[in-house]
């Protein structure tokens, strides 16, 4: 079991943001209620706390391979507001995996906010996988409220897949995601969104091609339910030779409201660039088939978005 | 199938009268349906469908079966999304695997013939034959312009112009329709 200070409302926002249910190999850092609550490192990565500002400095060594780095984060007192800043300089040739995620669990009648801002330095031919999941939990009228904003700066060669979801519980978000690409390098964002009640998303995203054979592939998946509203903002710019596709796919419910604006800035000749949007509601014959098979309507309904978002 | 609205009469299904039931309740008491131009998800694999179908955790090797048995190779598609990745053919043969799955008492199939590249009847007839065989005291009401298909039912009802113009064996019913016009194919009719 987890052998941190962490109580269990803690523990049930890791399970939900990290599926953390055991202390995880490798190197983690944990951040409860804005204090730490729990670090661990390798011989191959290092943690260490920023000095002056709020956050840390994560350092990966050139040729790590097969490890992994967790650091989520625990808001579970009503009225805290934070923005942390969290750097990760990634060493050439790594190959690790990167788990950060935000619960907050919010009863009280106090907003919480905890704002992330992750930058990361990917060295040459490095490979990385962020998956980052955001969760709300509570029963107060204190909002629950995350802004992430991601940085992502990528030498030659360097790839990048990034997971990001967002299924349950955040009041309001506002997701800032820059990425600047050279040479070679690869980006492939999947982001997943779910809002319900009356919440506010919003998903900005900049990618900039500078190098030739730099690819990026931005796809947002996401299901706006009951009166929430959501908006997604991609552009991809391209500088040299290279390849760009966003894709905004959209399920609309209820009163929901979503406005997609893909996009595309070409700045050299050679650049490919695409973008793709679609919203709609749920396929009445998608329904149909899935109630033939004996599901109610909602069960249906519950399939089909838990498809969607997978 | 309680897709439409009957605008009169009454449907029995086991004695039951269904008619103003809807499609869940109608798929729970025991029918399927296959439709003629298959559904499309997003994210949504062949093994989730086949579970939903079969209304239970299914294994691996029981929803490979079901697939083996439409001509599919079941490592390929087993985890395939259910997208506009698979062709038309493909998702047909899907379509009858999941009422494979379902078991129930009456599968209707919606011109099951349309569609079916490169397989050939024989294995269509032979699901058929199967299923028949396999599920204890269920029937299969299959709707179909296709003689060769026609032939293996123990009854056959003619419907044209939304009324009942005939009933019968296949003996009966089949030597007069081959010989219309609805029976013609296209290169007598260009003639």
């Amino acid at each position: 079991m987890l052998d941190l200070n962490i109580d269990d409302i803690g523990k049930t926002l890791l399970a939900e943001i990290a599926d953390i249910h055991d202390t995880p190999a490798g190197a983690y850092n944990f951040r409860v209620n804005s204090q730490l609550a729990g670090r661990h490192t390798t011989d191959n990565i290092d943690i260490m706390t920023k000095e002056g500002l709020p956050g840390i400095d994560i350092f990966i060594k050139p040729h790590t391979k097969g490890e992994s780095v967790h650091i989520p984060v625990v808001v579970s007192a009503s009225g805290i507001k934070e923005t942390v800043y969290n750097d990760f300089y990634i060493g050439d040739d790594c190959d690790v995996v990167i788990v950060a995620g935000c619960g907050i669990d919010n009863c009280g009648e106090h907003d919480a906010q905890h704002d992330g801002v992750h930058r990361f330095y990917v060295g040459k031919n490095a490979h990385i996988k962020y998956v980052e999941k955001h969760y709300g939990s509570g029963d107060g009228n204190g909002k629950r409220i995350l802004n992430p904003q991601t940085e992502v700066y990528m030498e030659e060669d360097s790839s990048m897949e990034m997971e990001m979801e967002q299924i349950k519980g955040v009041d309001s978000t506002v997701r800032t995601t820059i990425a600047e690409l050279k040479a070679g390098a690869k980006l492939v964002v999947k982001e997943r969104l779910m809002t319900h009640g009356d919440q506010i998303a919003k998903s900005d995203y900049m990618v900039t091609l500078n190098g030739e054979n730099a690819t990026a592939d931005v796809v947002s998946r996401s299901v706006a339910r009951d009166t929430s509203s959501q908006t997604f903002n991609a552009r991809i710019t391209g500088n040299a030779p290279c390849n760009g596709h966003t894709e905004c796919d959209s399920i609309i419910m209820d009163s929901g409201k979503i406005l997609a604006i893909p996009s595309l800035e070409a700045n050299d000749v050679d650049a490919m660039l695409f973008h793709e949007a679609a919203i709609g509601k749920i396929a009445g014959d998608q329904l149909i088939k899935l109630m033939t098979l004996g599901l109610t309507e909602a069960e249906a309904e519950e399939q089909i978005i838990k498809g969607f978002l997978r | 199938m309680g897709i439409e609205k009957p605008t009169s009469g009454q449907i029995f299904f086991d004695g039951q009268d269904v008619t103003a039931l809807g499609v869940t309740e109608r798929a729970k008491l025991g029918i399927s349906f296959a439709f003629q131009q298959p559904v499309r998800f997003k994210g949504i694999r062949v093994i989730d469908l086949l579970r939903l179908a079969s209304g239970k955790q299914l294994g691996i090797s029981d929803a490979c079966d079901y697939l083996s048995e439409v001509g599919l190779c079941a490592r390929d598609y087993i985890d395939r999304e259910i997208n506009s990745s698979l062709s038309g053919g493909e998702l047909k043969r899907i379509e009858i695997a999941t009422l494979l799955a379902r078991q129930t008492r009456l599968s209707v199939f919606d011109e099951p013939e349309a569609g079916i590249d490169l397989w050939s009847f024989q294995n269509l007839i032979r699901i058929f034959e199967n299923m028949r065989r396999e599920i204890k005291d269920s029937s299969i009401v299959i709707i179909s312009h296709q003689e060769r298909i026609l032939q293996i039912a123990d009854e056959i009802i003619l419907l044209s112009d939304g009324t009942i113009k005939q009933t019968g064996t296949v003996d009966e019913v089949l030597p007069q329709l081959i010989g219309t016009t609805a029976a013609v194919d296209a290169c007598e009719r260009l003639k």
